[in-house]
């Protein structure tokens, strides 16, 4: 179980111009891809002896609002069991389009990590077989982990009843409308705004 | 004569299990597809207890999401703590003295082994054995006195501080924890002598809920459900965290991958549990409990009150939060239920960008169908709870 030092050469070596970027940051080693190719970089990544990454740890993802150009990044923790090492890989995904390939043909417990991911953040997945909400009700507007989403928002399945004296807070409402004025909605309103 | 038998009808039955069932401990629903009493299909809905947690997390200052942490797997609480808090000192870059992560080991363990005891206790007793469960209940209020005397609370704990623990172990710490860890050795041998010969408990646990070794690995199965069907992957051994790597345990493996290699994985880790409590009691050192770094760790009051800088420091901390550097890291720890991965994205300011947490019981219930199809229907009950789904992690 020796520690695999060359591992982010050799996947540069071995992805030859399909990797957008290789980081190493605190440790953590990780790529990013394009989501075109997704698919077969999980494969090899899943069947090349030298990297064996046959544990799927984690499917999440990050909402980069305002922050980055392609808005959310899907992010796959993999894992070696025999050889013993990390890789993150990220997938960049725009909001016009927010999907990208279903990992559930090469993992069986993807099927639920990514139905998290389409219930937080509306990443659909092509060719998950059962794409339902997991955490929230079917008749839930919206994804909440989105940052546009307002944080003190509810949408109670029975009508709540009135209480005087709730707590509300009003913050966070003024937070978002800051956000909504600081990052206009359409994406090249956006990257003017971010050149500046 | 021949005798009559009515004509049954064919067709599966489907039948709601839950939300609120008094066997399964948790809000959960299992949509099952019955025929007669053989499980067809089942399919799980949770989210019952869903709070939002990253959505809260992404509101507050980064000590301020320990609190929410301790809400996440509710018989281990100090687990989460200690795996927040070192991702976020990952991600810092700093690592707290000797003494602290000491502590944070022998917290940690005694966490595990009341995880275990909620398990095994709850699981025994809805399969009839309620001495075992109560046995056990008395095992885990010893160690749940340990706690309470060190954290100062039973439950909602908040141990941890980002860089160091909250306080120092009481002075008698050491005696009081061999003398209870003796007590719950001595109850673990009854529950054996109770358990481990008794035909009505191994014919519902054994051979049942089995789940193969590619089918473990495949749903990303952690934790004592991987390593029963053979797996030796404890993040303890693969990527030692705080000292791990300075004791000597063994993981504990199952073969068959049942129930009853998932419970004695678990009954054999208690005792590993305590062996690595005995051994970092003797090894902990004397030292500081957290960094002296003022721009992470709050200061002394008796600074606070009588200097400038412990003033400034401490209404920096409060009103703007530890600055964390931008960056993203994941860390994982080794839960009660397997793998507690922390997800955390900073954009450097005083408040978390994302954190995800990997919760092991959401990814061991997604596999839930595997584990019940062709089983009878009295199986899902010891299948459920040697799962141990723990509702505030599994719905965060």
């Amino acid at each position: 179980m020796a520690e695999d030092r060359p591992k982010g050469a050799y996947i540069h070596e071995r992805l030859q111009g399909k990797i957008l970027e290789v980081q190493s940051f605190c440790g953590d080693e990780s790529i990013t891809i394009p989501r075109d190719s997704m698919l077969e970089i999980f494969r090899l990544l899943k069947e090349d002896p030298k990297l064996d990454f046959n544990f799927l740890a984690d499917i999440t993802a990050v909402d980069y609002l305002g922050k980055k150009i392609p808005r959310f990044e899907v992010v796959y923790q993999l894992y070696s069991l025999s050889l013993n090492h990390r890789l993150q890989v990220k997938v960049p995904v725009p909001e016009e389009k927010p999907t990208v390939d279903s990992l559930t043909p090469l993992w069986k417990g993807a099927n639920w990590l990514e139905r998290e991911v389409w219930d937080m953040f509306g990443v659909r997945f092509h060719g998950h077989p059962d794409l339902r909400r997991v955490l929230l009700y079917e008749q839930f507007q919206g994804h909440p982990l989105r940052k546009d989403y307002p944080v003190n928002q509810r949408q109670p399945l029975i009508p709540e009843r009135e209480v005087e004296g709730t707590f509300v807070d009003n913050e966070s409402e003024n937070k978002l409308s800051d956000l909504k004025q600081k990052f206009p909605q359409k994406p090249e309103d956006l990257s003017t705004a971010l050149k500046k | 004569m021949k005798p009559e038998t009515p004509e049954l009808p064919l067709e599966a039955m489907e039948l709601q299990m839950g939300p609120s069932h008094p066997a399964t401990h948790g809000t959960i629903k299992l949509n099952l597809k019955l025929e007669g009493e053989k499980v067809l299909d089942c399919d799980v809905e949770v989210g019952y207890l869903h709070r939002g947690f990253a959505k809260m997390c992404e509101q507050s200052t980064w000590t301020q999401v320990i609190p929410y942490t301790d809400r996440l797997n509710y018989a281990s609480p100090l687990i989460n703590n200690v795996g927040y808090a070192l991702a976020v000192e990952k991600l810092l870059g700093v690592e707290t003295p000797p003494r602290c992560q000491f502590i944070q080991v022998i917290m940690c363990e005694l966490s595990r082994i009341y995880d275990h005891l909620t398990c095994c206790g709850m699981a025994a007793s809805e399969l009839g054995a309620i001495t075992v469960g109560f046995y056990m209940i008395e095992a885990r209020e010893f160690l749940m006195r340990i706690i309470e005397v060190v954290t100062g609370a039973r439950l909602t704990i908040s141990y941890t501080r980002i860089g160091g623990v909250k306080h120092d172990l009481p002075h008698d710490f050491a005696e009081h924890t061999l003398d209870s860890l003796n007590k719950v050795r001595r109850l673990m041998a009854d529950c054996d002598r109770l358990l481990s010969r008794n035909r009505i408990f191994i014919d519902r646990m054994s051979g049942v809920g089995v789940i193969s070794k590619d089918t473990a690995i495949s749903y990303s199965l952690t934790g004592p459900i991987l390593r029963s069907t053979g797996v030796n992957y404890d993040v303890r051994k693969a990527h030692p965290y705080l000292i791990y790597d300075q004791l000597d345990f063994s993981v504990p493996l199952g073969s068959k991958g049942d129930n009853y290699d998932r419970f004695v994985c678990r009954i054999s880790e208690i005792e590993q549990s305590i062996r690595i409590v005995e051994q970092a009691l003797k090894m902990i050192p004397l030292g500081p409990i957290s960094l002296d770094d003022p721009r992470i760790v709050l200061p002394g009051k008796e600074k606070v009150y009588n200097s400038i800088e412990g003033l400034m420091h401490q209404f920096k901390l409060i009103m703007e939060g530890i600055q964390v550097p931008p960056g993203e890291v994941y860390l994982a720890v080794e839960g009660g239920n397997g793998e507690l991965g922390f997800y955390i994205v900073s954009d450097g300011g005083g408040r978390p960008y994302r954190v995800r947490v990997r919760p092991p019981c959401f990814i061991a219930m997604s596999a839930f169908h595997e584990m019940i199809k062709n089983y009878m229907l009295s199986d899902i009950i010891p299948t459920f709870g040697m799962v141990n789904m723990i509702g505030g992690e599994c719905d965060r």
